[in-house]
């Protein structure tokens, strides 16, 4: 009936950038999850077996840490938390019950999006480095390049927080995912790379007066 | 060996010193281990470094190298003075009672016997003899009191090895050289035994056999000869080595120990007539007195029909000696330019002999070298460069080098006869690779074109070679089994018992069966009369292979064939009482049960022979009893001295003006390099490691991995001192050369104190040169002096003087 | 390349939900090292390397006896020196210990081990690497006590001594106690090798070694190789031996709780979603927001 205006929300190399690095993380989840427990071995199997799994996975991460770099520079303002973030937060009843009239104005991301972004940055250093520890491989050129070497005892820890680390990195993924797929218009975003104006109303009401503030010849859009 | 590998599991302690078992004889060591385990046994071991021995001993006592003389002496004195041996076995089974000529002496103070010649450097030795009796018998004194008795000489000459003197010059503090001596002494007393094993860390000394002497001694002293468990044990360091000295590839004996003829012998009747084995005490065997039967067989199997009596068995076509023809007689002449060619059979002398400077030198100065080895050798290359560890320049050595390929033993049969005196046959593993030929091949050829040319154009003394017998299927290529058959000997005619001429004992042709039958008038061969009995009309005794040990003594009699008669222990009549019963039912082993003689071996001795006769039981001997003052038969003295190797860090405290053995022959220009102490403080000594074999193993990949390179061992006081850390490149140099390696900093290296002094030690491995898969290196030979045992010429590797640096990494080509 | 030997009887995979059996007493075999026969010969190094047909480039001398200087792909097994002084005793004593595999009746590797069959254990005991499932990971390395196992670099594949399986299966001991000259080392069944140590512990109490004892250690339920000590009070005397090893409480914690509790917490938060998805329904934009934003768009007060 109404015809919708839209906002650009991603350019095309944010865009590229995020979907480097999602899928990065979805293929060292299945890698990792069948490393992790017997019973989802058979997951290798997409990788053309276990050997291969174990052979790409540290080489997928390595991509996913450099691709996920770039996203940091690229977004790390914008996530800084503020005030409102905590009234959203406090109000977290009716942000799970979508009743967002009850929330503060929200700028480009709100804190359950910087949440993600927050725990991803500090999870995937996490997992870098002990993913780092358990690649033997890379162990000879560290230690000439770097005079880096690993204990055995080292190693053990490091397995055990790589797997705690993505253990929690998937629930994220997992809460970052179903709240995309909840807050129906979102994954334009990422796919087309802009959103209609009544997403931008609805759930970042602050973003859209900013965007639409920025081309608007007229006064300032009120506060 | 006197005893053999399997009875050392009978020894209630093991003495190992001037060797490393289980470095060098690991496969022999299970018999320690058999010992200790099964037995109590108490392993002692003495020895300048902490072994691979040490490791897994009860005891260990350090020891400067070069001074075992002087502790085994002390040993004596505290056997004596303690009252610790078998006093019935010392009066009755050696020559303690023995009165010795009056103007026989030993100046203490001198170090030298009476009789010395210092510009021959030998000794006129006439006065080292028993007093004889108007019946031309030994005078003796069976109380042992007389002042000039073997005994009361013995107790005399050892009175100045105390534990103090011990200790000042070995380094081995006090204490533990006493509990060495009790732990020796507890065995003195018939009830337990002990047994003695040794290796190169004895013989490797300008005084080395003055060192198995001693040995020798205390063994008698305490009743340890002859009886399981006991015995001095040498433990030969190849395979076949005992079989190579048994055949006589020795320049002074011909097989089966029988002497080389000399200059100034004559004929056949003068050679034996300076061998006088006329009986020294009434009824006793003194069993050489069959040499010419032995003799003439070997005359026989030489030269077959060719030999007759009317021409003494053709003995006048053997060469006559003038002196010793040892290796470093003959690298010196070598080096003297005085040698056209050399044929290397199995032999490595760039690597094995001492002072490469001098060996490469020498090599240089041949017209043609031959090299046949399963291996390519470091001395067939000894032309080429190979860096820092073979700095030649090719250019300037015009030696044409042949090598002839040979197969290694796995891939021929043959026997080995290894140090319990026993022939192994082993059979055929593998085919030789490539043109590779047996060594009987290869020589049988050359013979054969050696003779044609003697047929052919005639020559100088052709009857030597012409007229040997060389009747062997293939003439080109003699079979392993036709050798042992003829070294065991045949009947060349029919034979009748000497007791009964009715009864043939030997059909003509037949194989004999035992050294008794060999007679001295042409009627039988032998090339080897130990070696009779190893290939009879019953077979090949070599090759059995039934490992049975009925008494459980660790006598195996129907495996291999022991020599002399498949004797297992040598002298084993020793190990009764003169009354033939056994000094102990624990040490039982022959004994006499009223009409012959019984037990688990082959007795020593005439099988019926009632001990009433009392023939002594050293039966080789014209005494009949063995010898703590060995008469004539050793070149420094009839009782052993301490005398320091020609290099060492202090003077002999005993004697400074002798230091070291009078009657060591030294080469002139090889006394001019002899270092001396403040220019080259350390004692260096050279060792096996039980991951090599000589330098042959260095070609192999595998030991290569487990032992890559050369190394020297040295005490961490030394290191510290000198700025070495481990794994640091060093340098190590002597009067001769230098050589660098890898340093191993050690704590299994002691530091002694001698004489007031402290004094480090620098270990070095052998086995590693410049040809193979491990590491390149000079070889420690670069370093060794050129000087041998006075009466062996075994070269003296084990004690020398070096100094040490911290080094950059040689060159390598 | 090492493999299942089809004629032992398998009782434990790696990576697999098979429950857990205990070894029958009975059928256990085990190798026995007794230090105080063993001469660091090496005979054992160069028995296994034959036998496995291993064959490594010979390294550099780094001032030791121990050569190769580690375990490695192509080195099973290590004779390791060390020099002890005992003051207690006023001696210097030279410890050399044959290290490799422990074959532990609770193998660390095994339960480190993603790879389902990659590592074995057989009914006589032999823990056993397969070639053919490894993955490379190195996983093993870190759940063994005793720091055995290594990745080979040519290959990406786990190995380590195989207690010659091969040749047990044959009726025959290990390529290494064959070898052994002294009988340092002995094979047989582990109650026949526990009964040996026992004599061979009493001597060497003799000998006044009032500490020796054999090294079976507990912690790991027993191994199928023991040693025979003379200071049985500090195994950690011989080159490092762990004087109470068991798995790492790191690797039992990474393999227990962690495996579960990850994949609860996977699935409780899947499943959260799709509850909350059920529950609250999808959070669409109306158009009444569109038109709030038209409006915001074209500068009119919202």
């Amino acid at each position: 009936m109404s015809d919708k205006t839209y906002v650009k929300r991603y350019s095309a190399l944010a865009r590229a950038n995020h979907w480097v690095t999602a899928i990065s993380l979805v293929l060292l989840a299945i890698s990792g999850m069948a490393l992790f427990h017997p019973s989802l071995y058979f997951l290798s199997g997409l990788f053309g077996g276990g050997a291969n799994a174990r052979e790409f996975h540290p080489w997928i991460g390595l991509v996913l840490a450099i691709s996920f770099l770039g996203l940091f520079f690229r977004f790390w303002r914008l996530n800084l938390w503020e005030r409102t973030d905590n009234v959203w937060l406090s109000r977290l009843r009716s942000v799970l019950a979508g009743r967002e009239e009850d929330l503060p104005e929200i700028g480009k991301y709100n804190a359950g999006q910087k949440m993600v972004f927050w725990f991803m940055s500090i999870l995937i250093v996490v997992l870098f480095l002990s993913g780092v520890v358990l690649w033997d491989d890379s162990h000879e050129w560290l230690a000439a390049n770097l005079g880096l070497s690993f204990t055995i005892e080292q190693s053990r820890i490091a397995v055990l927080v790589h797997a705690i680390a993505a253990v929690i990195a998937i629930v994220v993924w997992i809460v970052h995912v179903y709240a995309a797929i909840w807050v129906k218009g979102t994954l334009s975003a990422m796919i087309r790379g802009k959103v209609t104006g009544g997403w931008g109303w609805r759930h970042h009401r602050r973003w859209l007066r900013e965007e639409f503030g920025k081309g608007a010849k007229g006064t300032p859009p009120a506060e | 060996m006197t005893n053999n590998w399997t009875d050392i599991k009978n020894a209630d302690v093991v003495l190992i010193m001037g060797g490393n078992a289980a470095e060098a004889h690991p496969c022999g060591f299970k018999w320690v281990t058999e010992a200790k385990h099964h037995n109590k046994a108490r392993l002692v071991v003495v020895d300048p470094r902490f072994t691979r021995s040490a490791a897994v001993s009860d005891y260990y006592c350090p020891i400067r190298a070069g001074t075992d003389t002087a502790y085994l002496l002390g040993v004596i004195n505290y056997l004596l003075t303690n009252e610790q041996y078998h006093k019935d076995y010392v009066a009755n089974y050696t020559n303690a009672s023995f009165i010795v000529r009056g103007d026989f002496s030993f100046d203490e103070g001198e170090g030298l016997y009476s009789g010395y010649n210092p510009e021959r450097r030998a000794y006129d030795r006439s006065s080292w003899e028993y007093e004889l009796g108007e019946d031309g018998f030994a005078r003796r004194d069976l109380t042992l009191s007389d002042p000039n008795c073997v005994f009361q000489l013995l107790k005399k000459h050892v009175a100045r090895y105390t534990p103090e003197v011990v200790s000042r010059i070995t380094g081995a503090p006090q204490d533990k050289f006493l509990k060495v001596c009790e732990y020796i002494g507890s065995t003195g007393n018939g009830e337990r035994s002990m047994t003695i094993m040794y290796a190169l860390g004895w013989t490797q000394h300008s005084h080395g056999s003055q060192n198995i002497r001693t040995a020798a001694m205390i063994q008698l002293l305490l009743g340890n000869q002859g009886v399981p468990g006991g015995g001095v044990n040498a433990l030969r360091g190849h395979s076949n080595v005992q079989g190579l000295t048994d055949i006589g590839v020795l320049a002074h004996l011909t097989p089966g120990y029988l002497g080389m003829p000399r200059d100034g012998e004559g004929n056949f009747d003068g050679h034996l007539a300076a061998r006088d084995f006329t009986p020294l005490l009434p009824d006793q065997t003194s069993y050489w007195q069959n040499y010419k039967k032995f003799y003439v067989s070997l005359l026989k199997a030489m030269y077959g029909s060719a030999a007759t009596p009317a021409n003494d068995f053709g003995f006048d076509w053997l060469p006559k000696i003038d002196k010793v023809y040892d290796t470093l007689q003959i690298f010196e002449r070598v080096y003297q330019g005085e040698v056209n060619g050399f044929i290397c059979q199995g032999f490595n002398p760039l690597m094995s002999v001492p002072n490469k400077a001098k060996m490469s030198a020498g090599l240089s100065k041949l017209k043609f070298l031959v090299s046949m080895d399963p291996l390519m050798t470091d001395t067939a290359e000894f032309w080429k460069n190979h860096g820092d560890a073979n700095p030649v320049n090719p250019a300037d050595i015009q030696t044409e080098v042949f090598v002839l390929p040979t197969n290694c033993f796995a891939e021929d049969e043959g026997s080995f006869t290894n140090s319990s005196r026993c022939l192994n046959w082993r059979w055929k593993a593998a085919e030789p690779p490539g043109n590779a030929r047996h060594d009987a091949q290869v020589m049988a050829e050359l013979m054969q074109r050696i003779m044609r040319l003697y047929r052919e154009e005639g020559g100088t003394a052709p009857e030597p070679i012409l007229n040997l017998d060389w009747q062997y299927a293939d003439p080109m290529y003699p079979q392993p089994d036709e050798l042992l058959k003829e070294l065991n000997g045949k009947a060349l005619r029919t034979i009748r018992d000497a007791s009964d001429p009715t009864k043939v004992q030997y059909q003509a042709g037949q194989q004999l069966a035992s050294f008794g039958h060999l007679r001295d008038d042409g009627s039988t061969s032998s090339a080897c009369w130990l070696y009779t009995g190893a290939f009879t009309e019953a077979g090949n005794i070599t090759a059995r292979r039934d490992n049975s040990d009925p008494s459980g003594l660790g006598v195996h009699p129907n495996w291999g064939f022991a020599w002399p008669a498949n004797r297992r222990i040598l002298y084993n009549r020793a190990s009764a009482d003169p009354q033939g019963r056994p000094w102990s039912e624990r040490k039982a082993y022959i004994q006499w049960d009223g009409s012959r003689w019984v037990g688990p071996d082959v007795p020593d001795y005439g099988a019926t022979v009632d001990p009433a006769r009392k023939v002594g039981p050293f039966i080789m001997n014209p005494e009949g009893v063995s010898r703590l003052f060995a008469r004539k038969l050793m070149a420094e003295g009839p009782f052993p001295e301490h005398y320091e190797p020609f290099e060492s860090p202090v003077a002999n405290v005993l004697h400074p003006n002798h230091s070291s053995n009078p009657a060591a022959r030294v080469f002139k220009g090889d006394l001019e390099v002899f270092g001396t102490s403040d220019e080259f403080p350390y004692v260096a000594t050279t060792y096996r490691l039980v991951e090599h074999f000589h330098w042959w193993t260095k070609t192999s990949k595998l030991n290569a991995i487990v032992q890559p390179e050369f190394f020297v061992e040295i005490n961490p006081a030394l290191a510290a001192e000198k700025g070495i850390s481990n794994g640091d490149w060093v340098r190590v140099f002597s009067n001769r050369g230098s050589v660098k390696g890898k340093a191993v900093i050690t704590k299994r290296i002691p530091q002694l104190t001698v004489d007031g002094k402290t004094v480090h030690t620098v270990g070095m491995p052998i086995h590693f040169g410049f040809i193979g898969e491990t590491k390149t290196a000079v070889g420690v030979n670069a370093l060794t002096p050129f000087v041998g045992d006075a009466n062996t010429n075994t070269p003296e590797y084990k004690a020398f003087l070096v100094d040490i640096e911290r080094a950059d990494p040689p060159a390598v080509a | 390349m090492s493999y299942i030997n089809p004629k032992l009887d398998l009782v434990r995979r790696s990576a697999s939900s098979d429950p857990e059996p205990a070894l029958a007493p009975g059928d256990q075999v085990a190798k026995l090292i007794d230090i105080s026969k063993c001469i660091g010969c090496k005979a054992c190094q160069v028995a296994c390397m034959e036998w496995n047909e291993l064959r490594q480039e010979p390294e550099e001398n780094v001032g030791v006896y121990d050569n190769p200087a580690d375990l490695n792909p192509d080195t099973w097994t290590l004779m390791r020196f060390t020099e002890y002084e005992n003051t207690a005793e006023d001696r210097l004593e030279w410890l050399i210990r044959k290290d490799g595999c422990m074959h532990c009746t609770d193998p660390g590797c095994l339960k480190a081990c993603p790879a389902p069959g990659a590592i074995v254990q057989y009914s006589n005991g032999i823990v056993d690497f397969n070639s053919e499932a490894c993955i490379g990971c190195g996983y093993c390395v870190k759940g063994c006590p005793f720091n055995i196992p290594r990745i080979s670099k040519a290959d990406n594949k786990a190995y380590k001594c195989t207690l010659c399986s091969d040749r047990v299966a044959e009726g025959m001991g290990p390529a290494c106690a064959k070898a052994c000259p002294t009988k340092a080392i002995t094979f047989g069944s582990k109650a026949d090798m526990v009964t040996l140590a026992a004599e061979r512990v009493e001597d060497l109490k003799e000998r006044g070694y009032a500490r020796a004892g054999l090294y079976d250690p507990p912690g790991v339920n027993g191994t199928h190789v023991m040693y025979v000590l003379h200071h049985a009070d500090q195994p950690s005397l011989y080159a490092g031996l762990p004087d109470n090893p068991r798995i790492s409480p790191i690797v039992e914690t990474w393999k227990g709780v962690t495996k579960y509790a990850g994949l609860l917490a996977i699935g409780a938060a899947a499943a959260v979603g799709l509850g909350h998805y059920f529950m609250a329904g999808p959070n669409e934009v109306s158009d009444h927001d569109e038109d709030a934003a038209r409006k915001l768009k074209e500068g009119r007060d919202v």
